[in-house]
């Protein structure tokens, strides 16, 4: 089957890409700006198609346990949300990590803190990265930024999501989750048949049984566990980074942006070059694991690199890490749901220019 | 030597009179003596045992006191967060409507971190068993007053006794989901006695059928006794939880279906 082209929006396409995924279950909870996905799907009733179940929770505390029940039964579960969401689901978030599942959370950022905005920001990358809930765990993250990347990366959640039993974020933003573009659906994919051995499906005279638990009252069995994660975690950081390069290869100053930001940066470095400046974009894909070994190559033959985010400098701080204090580097953010427009990022870049 | 070849015999398999359902596991049970879980739990060992459903049951386990009770049944489990148990089972059941799917959760976890989710997954109408254990304390953090704690009594929060103008009075959740169109069948029973055995174990029976029937949500109460948590002897907290406890959440059904249903 060929692909199919569609011009849709950014949420409209996850929901949509979720149902050729070949996902097995939904479970959210309206919030703006991205309630588009469960109108999306309760409309699509797949339920008649595919057998995928979608069902509106009383609450993303609900939703994201439905996920951890759904998900330890070795099914493709999923669920959506906002900040405010988000942040209630970052108990269950930390149970599912903890128990090994997998499954994808989708954020569609809006600008906080508190009940904030409904516009779009990128301030949550701090709770993403760094775990957001308690205990010692990383979700993998990735930073679609477009419409035709919300749709991909479904089914890339999903894949890694089974291989490596984490769960997957994919951190979007207002801005991607609300416009239209035209995006290149993939083909139909039937549901999985096959049950992952540590499911929980009923235990046959043929298996021990299958217990998903995060507890271990024995602290040096906790303690190892927790080695196996971080060992899973390292794992991660050596065979998922991915990363796009835009006109880096005669760079000398470098744009470091993900998502929205980095459509931005792509048009600034247009503006720049135009006035002779040299400069380049690293757009991270994956946020978690993070490209610092590339950053860190980079900051051999760049002069300084800017940290371009909508938010008060999350990102930032790895980039900085990244780059081990070879070349300084800046944050150049706007926060609150405003979205910076080229000029002013061209025109940070130059004053940084001046300044050095 | 005469004897001891006398009691050889009498140990043959028709001559038993009872045994451990196999269903349950040989690990050591953590609850304290005369605490009603551990008798619960082998009432719902040999319903599972009985009914043949080992293969097609899930099994959600809380946080509380049977935060562990995953170890003791042969079945597949899952560990839920505080209170959240519902939802998980809302998600199992949907996606796997052919299995047989129960929650095992204290008053705590159910009747207040977990009031949001155990009301909607009734209301829902969930194809789900809901155990609740009803001892009116949290035992497993050490005796702090529940959502169900009655009115003067004394725990390690309320240690005046509850004073249900500054606490709040007890939630009679079993009451509560009775009046909501998506229960099937809601009951509140006891274990303290063997006749009270035999009617839980009748009542779990009963929810294993109603499950296969797709009618909705069955909600089994057991009031139980925390000797530890309320500071008495197992006998004491019996005859304490007769005097006392069963006048305020009397034992019965609450809700039953039609008679060409059942």
């Amino acid at each position: 089957m060929e692909k199919e082209l569609r011009l849709m929006k950014g949420n409209e396409a996850v929901a949509e890409a979720a149902i050729r995924a070949g996902a097995d279950g939904y479970f959210g909870y309206p919030i703006t700006p991205q309630s588009e996905i469960l109108e999306y799907l309760m409309e699509a009733n797949p339920v008649k198609t595919t057998g995928m179940v979608v069902l509106q929770a009383e609450s993303e505390v609900a939703s994201i346990n439905m996920v951890y029940g759904g998900a330890a039964c070795g099914k493709k579960v999923m669920t959506t949300s906002s900040s405010p969401g988000i942040s209630l689901m970052q108990e269950g978030i930390s149970y599912i990590a903890g128990a090994e599942l997998p499954c994808l959370i989708v954020n569609v950022v809006r600008g906080g803190p508190g009940l904030g905005t409904i516009q779009p920001s990128q301030s949550d990358y701090f709770q993403a990265t760094k775990g957001g809930g308690h205990g010692d765990y990383h979700l993998i993250v990735l930073a679609p930024a477009s419409v035709q990347e919300m749709a991909d990366f479904v089914d890339l959640s999903f894949e890694l999501a089974f291989k490596y039993r984490n769960p997957v974020m994919m951190l979007s933003d207002g801005a991607i989750g609300q416009m239209m573009e035209k995006v290149w659906l993939s083909p139909y994919k039937e549901r999985s048949k096959t049950v992952p051995e540590w499911a929980t499906t009923g235990k046959p005279p043929t298996r021990k049984r299958n217990i998903i638990t995060s507890l271990d009252l024995d602290p040096n069995a906790q303690e190892i566990f927790n080695q196996k994660l971080n060992a899973k975690y390292n794992e991660i950081r050596e065979k998922e980074v991915r990363y796009e390069e835009f006109q880096c290869e005669d760079a000398d100053y470098l744009f470091v942006a993900y998502g929205t930001s980095a459509r931005v940066c792509q048009k600034a470095i247009q503006l720049a070059r135009a006035d002779g400046i040299k400069a380049g974009l690293l757009r991270p894909i994956t946020l978690f694991p993070f490209p610092e070994k590339r950053i860190n190559k980079l900051a051999d033959r760049v002069r300084f690199m800017i940290s371009v985010e909508m938010s008060a400098g999350q990102m930032v701080e790895d980039v900085l890490l990244a780059v081990n204090g070879k070349v300084p580097v800046y944050h150049y953010g706007r926060m609150g749901g405003m979205i910076a427009i080229p000029e002013e990022v061209a025109e940070n870049l130059k004053s940084k220019i001046i300044g050095g | 030597m005469a004897e001891a070849t006398g009691i050889k015999e009498i140990i043959k398999p028709e001559n038993l009179a009872y045994k451990k359902s196999r269903i349950m596991t040989d690990n050591v049970l953590s609850y304290c003596p005369g605490c009603g879980h551990g008798t619960t739990h082998r009432i719902l060992a040999e319903v599972i045992e009985e009914e043949g459903i080992q293969s097609e049951t899930i099994g959600i386990s809380p946080v509380g006191c049977s935060v562990l009770l995953y170890n003791y049944l042969d079945i597949d489990w899952q560990e839920a967060a505080h209170g959240r148990a519902p939802a998980l089972a809302t998600a199992i059941k949907r996606l796997m409507p052919e299995k047989f799917v129960f929650t095992y959760q204290g008053d705590g976890d159910l009747a207040a971190i977990g009031t949001a989710e155990t009301i909607h997954a009734c209301n829902r109408g969930e194809n789900i068993l809901i155990i609740f254990i009803n001892n009116g304390i949290y035992g497993m953090t050490g005796g702090q007053m529940a959502p169900t704690t009655l009115p003067g009594m004394k725990s390690s929060t309320s240690p005046y006794g509850r004073d249900v103008k500054v606490m709040g009075n007890p939630l009679k959740m079993t009451d509560i989901v009775a009046t909501l169109p998506g229960t099937y069948y809601v009951t509140r029973q006891s274990v303290h006695n063997p006749a009270n055995v035999r009617k839980t174990k009748k009542a779990m029976k009963k929810a294993v059928r109603y499950q296969k029937l797709n009618k909705g949500t069955c909600f089994i109460e057991i009031v139980s006794n925390c000797p530890s948590g309320w500071k008495m002897t197992p006998v004491e907290s019996i005859k304490w939880m007769e005097e006392n406890m069963f006048p305020f959440y009397p034992l019965g059904d609450f809700k039953v279906p039609e008679e060409q249903d059942s």
